[in-house]
């Protein structure tokens, strides 16, 4: 379903945050409940601007991915975006609802505190998110080059809707130039 | 006990969870909050339309918000303690600006953590329809009693919501004992919101 905004995308070569934003649609992800990020901006401007989604913040990252269970179960996909701090707050509601519920739960997460970052709190934070994801034995990608990401995207939301098991995927700053210290 | 209207009778929560599934004919869906209000759902009766949420505290309203924005013919509800809805309160805010027509919210208030051995919650001084109405959602009432709150489901399956109703209960526990089996528990939703066929 191409809209005027696709229209308007393409004219210019296609960035990070047009990439994921073009799987989603393919893939029919719908529904993208957010905490902001600075570095997802882009991202998140772009889902507003498009009238296939449905994107709104909510208070906290939990509440989303209770959202986007909901959702699934009523018939409709959608994807989580959050910084890494985000995830931190998100083992409780992973460990207790989406895995042993076999939810196919997309998170997009901006990785903050590394690759140059300036705050101590947020790389600490940082070193948290793939142990945790590990422990859980949850499938997660890094992604670092603007040519792997469609396929990397793209493979990965099908794969957890086929095998209803979630997926994080991680931007790195290496993709996305993330936040740098002002 | 939150500061609920002074002369709000003080019901039960398995009394009130019949009374509102006693009224469900048209496959509406019914998200149980985790322990007692999933419990109280269960001994109500089984229904492939409810949801019990097991572990994950505060999230029935959510969960409810994601099937009624991903269904929204269907009538939604959530049923959730109010030390659940205490750990999860901006939801009240999301669900208040998407504003879903089909979204009504139920809270049973004891006032206290019944299931991990009735400590009192913080709330002793916050009413939860006052919070429910600050955040935005204008249809925020208190259940006078049993009758009332029948009226008050039946005026959320005929209008427009989003709609919040809350009833003091007493100290008792829940008395159904929910099957603990997420997987099954999701397939047999999903089944019944007619997302997915048994094989
Ligand atoms: C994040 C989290 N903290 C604490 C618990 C332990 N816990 C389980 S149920 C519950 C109390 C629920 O209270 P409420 O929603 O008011 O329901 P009630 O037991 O009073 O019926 C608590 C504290 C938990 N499951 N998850």
């Amino acid at each position: 379903m191409a809209t005027e905004a696709d229209a308007a995308r393409s004219a210019s070569t296609p960035g990070w945050h047009d990439i994921i934003l073009r799987s989603f649609k393919r893939n029919e992800i719908g529904l993208v409940p957010y905490v902001p990020d600075r570095v997802l901006t882009p991202l998140i401007q772009g889902l507003h601007d498009d009238p296939f989604f449905t994107t709104f913040a909510t208070a906290r990252e939990e509440e989303a991915v209770g959202i986007l269970t909901g959702a699934w179960m009523g018939g409709r996909r959608g994807a989580l975006l959050m910084q890494t701090s985000g995830f931190a707050t998100l083992p409780n509601v992973l460990a207790s609802l989406v895995v042993p519920c076999q939810i196919p739960l997309i998170m997009v997460v901006s990785e903050r505190g590394t690759l140059g970052e300036f705050n101590y709190g947020q790389s600490l934070v940082c070193r948290t998110m793939r142990p945790v994801l590990d422990a859980l034995a949850m499938e997660h990608h890094t992604m670092t080059r603007l040519d792997e990401l469609e396929f990397t995207v793209d493979r990965s939301i099908k794969q957890a809707v086929a095998t209803q098991a979630p997926v994080a995927l991680i931007l790195s700053p290496l993709l996305t130039g993330g936040k740098v210290f002002a | 006990m939150s500061a609920a209207l002074s002369n709000t009778k003080i019901m039960n929560r398995a009394d009130l969870t019949c009374r509102l599934v006693a009224k469900l004919k048209h496959e509406e869906a019914v998200i149980g909050g985790i322990g007692n209000t999933n419990f109280d759902l269960w001994a109500a009766g089984p229904r492939p339309q409810n949801f019990y949420m097991l572990g994950s505290m505060g999230l029935a309203c959510p969960i409810a918000l994601g099937v009624a924005l991903a269904q929204p013919q269907r009538p939604v509800f959530a049923l959730e303690g109010d030390g659940s809805l205490l750990m999860q309160l901006g939801c009240l805010t999301t669900i208040a600006t998407l504003a879903p027509k089909n979204l009504a919210i139920i809270v049973m208030d004891n006032g206290i953590y019944q299931i991990t051995g009735s400590q009192p919650t913080p709330a002793r001084h916050a009413d939860i329809v006052a919070i429910a109405a600050g955040c935005g959602i204008a249809a925020s009432h208190w259940a006078a009693d049993e009758e009332d709150f029948e009226r008050l489901v039946d005026a959320a399956l005929a209008t427009a919501g989003p709609v919040l109703i809350a009833a003091r209960i007493d100290d008792k526990p829940g008395v159904g004992a929910t099957r603990r089996d997420p997987a099954q528990i999701r397939e047999r939703f999903m089944q019944g919101l007619g997302v997915r066929q048994p094989i």
